[in-house]
């Protein structure tokens, strides 16, 4: 592994760039991660040794630094993954709608384990948390890429002979034909597509802000004036009633 | 010498009197939905965005002082919607008024690792201009120099459709030197992060845009004061900041007239698990849960006596049974009086055929996955309460032991740096104190299986069946809320 050799091509080099622009220039370190993610789609889905010491020594950082993000990520490869990185979420949503059937398909299909990848180098599997579709459970991920949901056994088994002949699926809600999030029976909201809707004018609402301040600074100016005039009506009826009793 | 007093949880830790003229909240009309395009029924770039009422007129909004911006958000009452609830209008008052020569940043937390959340994800794909908008809005409020929105890394496709959208709205000279024409300049980034539910966390994240591990810092010093690169930060999540335009532009009050007191407003439910109908739907606050599931999600498989349990705001909050779904209202405070807590609305849905102990097991396992390691009690806790848990499901424990992963559960709670320690322990907690009986049937079963003859007993002494109070009463621990 340490032998390897490894450089970012020319478009990386202009990607890398663009990058680094978002950043202070004096906090290059910042681009960690979006570098190590570049060094790994260009060599495969696989970042070497070799790779995070390249990324430290363009950002100026020691390679301890890269070595701690890229081991802390759980999305960094740092052993060799299959083609197709079959990235399937066990949370408890998509565990609840069946993600545990799925894994026994690809198992049975694939004949290999969980974490494991295949004999031809086509295929890993791996069980990760969860991946933010859970109302489109249960659904899988592949190389970190595209996304694909609302999966049932079968359809597992038919999308891996696609992939394994070469062909492509198109990512989204693989079974009923729903459209993204709304409900496999169908939407409750939004029915109608509605105009646009009529916005308030801005300078007048500022205008009443305004007034509504100055008209609660007057209040409690006059409160404050009242209460003093009441102290000092009773401070000199208290002087009164003294001077009554002498 | 113990004072056991019988307190009525309902009514005396309620945060909220009841209202003289009670009104049913729900159903929501169309026109009052903000989030029009959540399906992709229109083009979500540019086009379809300046149909739907995007950038129309920001240039007005930017004219107007940040004091009053900010004042509309508070009486708006928009509450965070990433989880905490903290008043968002008091939230970003914090930041300074005057730099003392440091800039300030906004970052928008479109991390959404949270188990059951997707709704930021819709917001980002579809309707990413709106978000744009209110980062520019928001930004201007609270005197930022640029925007930073961490999204994560599994969001490869939302990335780049955020990044599109960025792209376009330089192009047309929203945002940047001249932002709508109005002389304030303003930048938006995109930061991918790389797969830690961790760095949803605002100290977490903050460390993961400056290219360290996402290990959380502590507070305080709070982010308003020494935030990304020292700098006042402040940390919202996108529903929140993505709401920010229609408040402003149809005004606080229009916000205001949705939910109950202090839970005002719309939200994005997102409803999964055995329901027949999983969606994500906008809907207003404080409605009740039974009416959500029901008319939204087409109710529980099985019908609602089918029903077990719900887990209202994403795995962190704790579970609630099926007696306290039937009359709970999805806010902050009702929830919070029924032992559970909004969060970020993901709605999980469990019914009969499912084990809980099972489900409770595999959030554990996530939570003592996704543990940065940083704090004890957390890298040991979830590691422990997950060993538990596995011997729970089979049934191989005592009843003691129940009483001990309560109280595993509750050293975890309030002694870690960050909230993933409460987040791992609340889901527990909500087992042991709703679903204790599934547990003690579970080692009944075990132990009738597999009867142990001579085997010497940790504990001097055996707590009977369903005693979990008395035991705590000997602990003289503080009582909590959850309690």
């Amino acid at each position: 592994n340490d032998d390897t050799y490894f450089e970012f091509t020319p478009d990386n080099y202009k990607d890398i760039d663009k990058i680094l622009k978002k950043y202070p220039k004096n906090y290059k370190q910042s681009g960690t991660i979006p570098l190590l993610m570049l060094a790994q789609k260009q060599n495969n889905n696989f970042l070497t040794l070799a790779a995070m010491n390249k990324v430290a020594k363009i950002l100026e950082v020691p390679p301890i630094s890269v070595y701690e993000v890229a081991s802390f990520y759980a999305m960094f490869n740092r052993t060799k993954v299959g083609k197709y990185h079959l990235q399937i979420c066990g949370t408890t949503p998509c565990q609840l709608c069946g993600a545990k059937d799925i894994m026994k398909a690809c198992e049975d299909h694939l004949h290999i384990k969980m974490g494991q990848t295949t004999a031809d180098g086509l295929f890993t599997l791996e069980e990760v948390e969860c991946l933010g579709a859970c109302v489109n459970a249960p659904m899988l991920q592949v190389n970190n890429e595209w996304v694909y949901e609302d999966l049932t056994p079968e359809i597992m088994k038919s999308m891996i002979d696609t992939w394994k002949k070469g062909g492509t699926i198109k990512p989204g809600p693989q079974k009923g034909g729903r459209k993204n999030s709304e409900g496999p029976l169908g939407r409750t909201t939004l029915l109608k597509i509605e105009p646009r809707v009529k916005i308030r004018d801005m300078p007048e609402a500022v205008k009443n802000w305004e007034d509504e301040i100055k008209k609660k600074a007057n209040e409690a100016a006059e409160k404050k004036k009242k209460a003093e005039d009441d102290a000092r009506r009773k401070a000199e009826e208290r002087i009164q009633n003294l001077k009554k009793v002498e | 010498i113990i004072k056991w007093r019988p307190i009525s949880y309902g009514r005396l830790f309620a945060t909220i009197t009841p209202d003289s003229k009670k009104q049913h909240h729900g159903g929501l009309s169309d026109q009052d939905r903000i989030f029009t395009n959540l399906y992709c029924d229109q083009d979500p770039f540019i086009n379809g965005a300046l149909k739907r009422g995007d950038w129309h007129r920001t240039k007005d909004i930017l004219c107007c002082p940040q004091e009053f911006i900010l004042d509309e958000i508070k009486k708006s009452g928009l509450r965070g919607r990433g989880g905490a609830g903290f008043a968002s209008g008091v939230k970003y008052s914090f930041m300074p008024k005057k730099s003392d020569g440091r800039p300030s940043y906004l970052v928008v937390n479109a991390d959404e690792s949270e188990p059951a959340t997707c709704k930021d994800r819709e917001i980002i794909r579809h309707d990413p201009h709106k978000l744009l908008e209110g980062a520019l809005i928001v930004g201007y409020a609270m005197r930022a120099k640029a925007a930073y929105i961490y999204i994560r890394g599994e969001f490869w496709d939302e990335a780049n459709r955020l990044n599109k959208a960025i792209d376009e709205a330089y192009e047309k000279g929203f945002i940047g030197k001249n932002s709508c024409g109005s002389g304030f300049p303003f930048d938006i980034y995109v930061h991918s992060g790389a797969g830690a539910y961790i760095c949803g966390e605002e100290t977490a994240l903050l460390e993961s845009i400056e290219g360290k591990t996402g290990k959380p810092r502590m507070k305080p010093p709070f982010p308003a004061g020494i935030g990304l690169y020292g700098c006042p930060t402040t940390v919202t999540n996108v529903e929140t900041v993505a709401v920010c335009p229609s408040i402003l532009k149809r005004g606080g009050n229009w916000f205001a007239s949705f939910g109950r007191v202090n839970n005002r407003g719309v939200k994005l439910y997102c409803i999964s698990g055995h329901v027949n109908n999983p969606c994500t739907v906008e809907e207003e606050m404080s409605i009740p849960l039974r009416e959500l599931v029901e008319r939204h999600a087409g109710g529980v498989r099985g019908g609602w006596d089918n029903l077990l349990g719900i887990i209202p705001g994403g795995s962190s909050t704790p579970i609630i049974p099926k007696s306290v779904c039937d009359t709970v209202l999805m806010d902050f405070d009702d929830l919070k009086d029924a032992g559970t807590s909004l969060g970020t609305a993901g709605v999980i849905v469990l019914d009969k055929s499912t084990d809980v102990i099972d489900d409770i097991l595999r959030l554990a396992k996530f939570y003592r996955h996704e543990s940065c390691g940083q704090c004890t009690p957390c890298r040991e806790g979830t590691g422990w309460m997950e060993d538990m848990l596995e011997r729970f499901k089979i049934g191989n424990a005592d009843y003691a032991e129940i009483d001990m992963l309560y109280q595993l559960s509750k050293q975890i709670e309030g002694h870690t740096i960050c909230a993933l320690g409460d987040a791992a322990a609340w889901p527990v907690q909500g087992l042991i104190k709703n679903f204790r009986h599934v547990m003690e049937e579970r080692i009944d079963k075990y132990k009738a299986e597999h009867p142990v003859t001579n085997v010497p007993r940790v504990l001097s002494h055996l707590p009977k069946k369903g005693s979990h109070q008395i035991y705590l009463l000997n602990q003289r621990k503080q009582f909590h809320n959850y309690e």
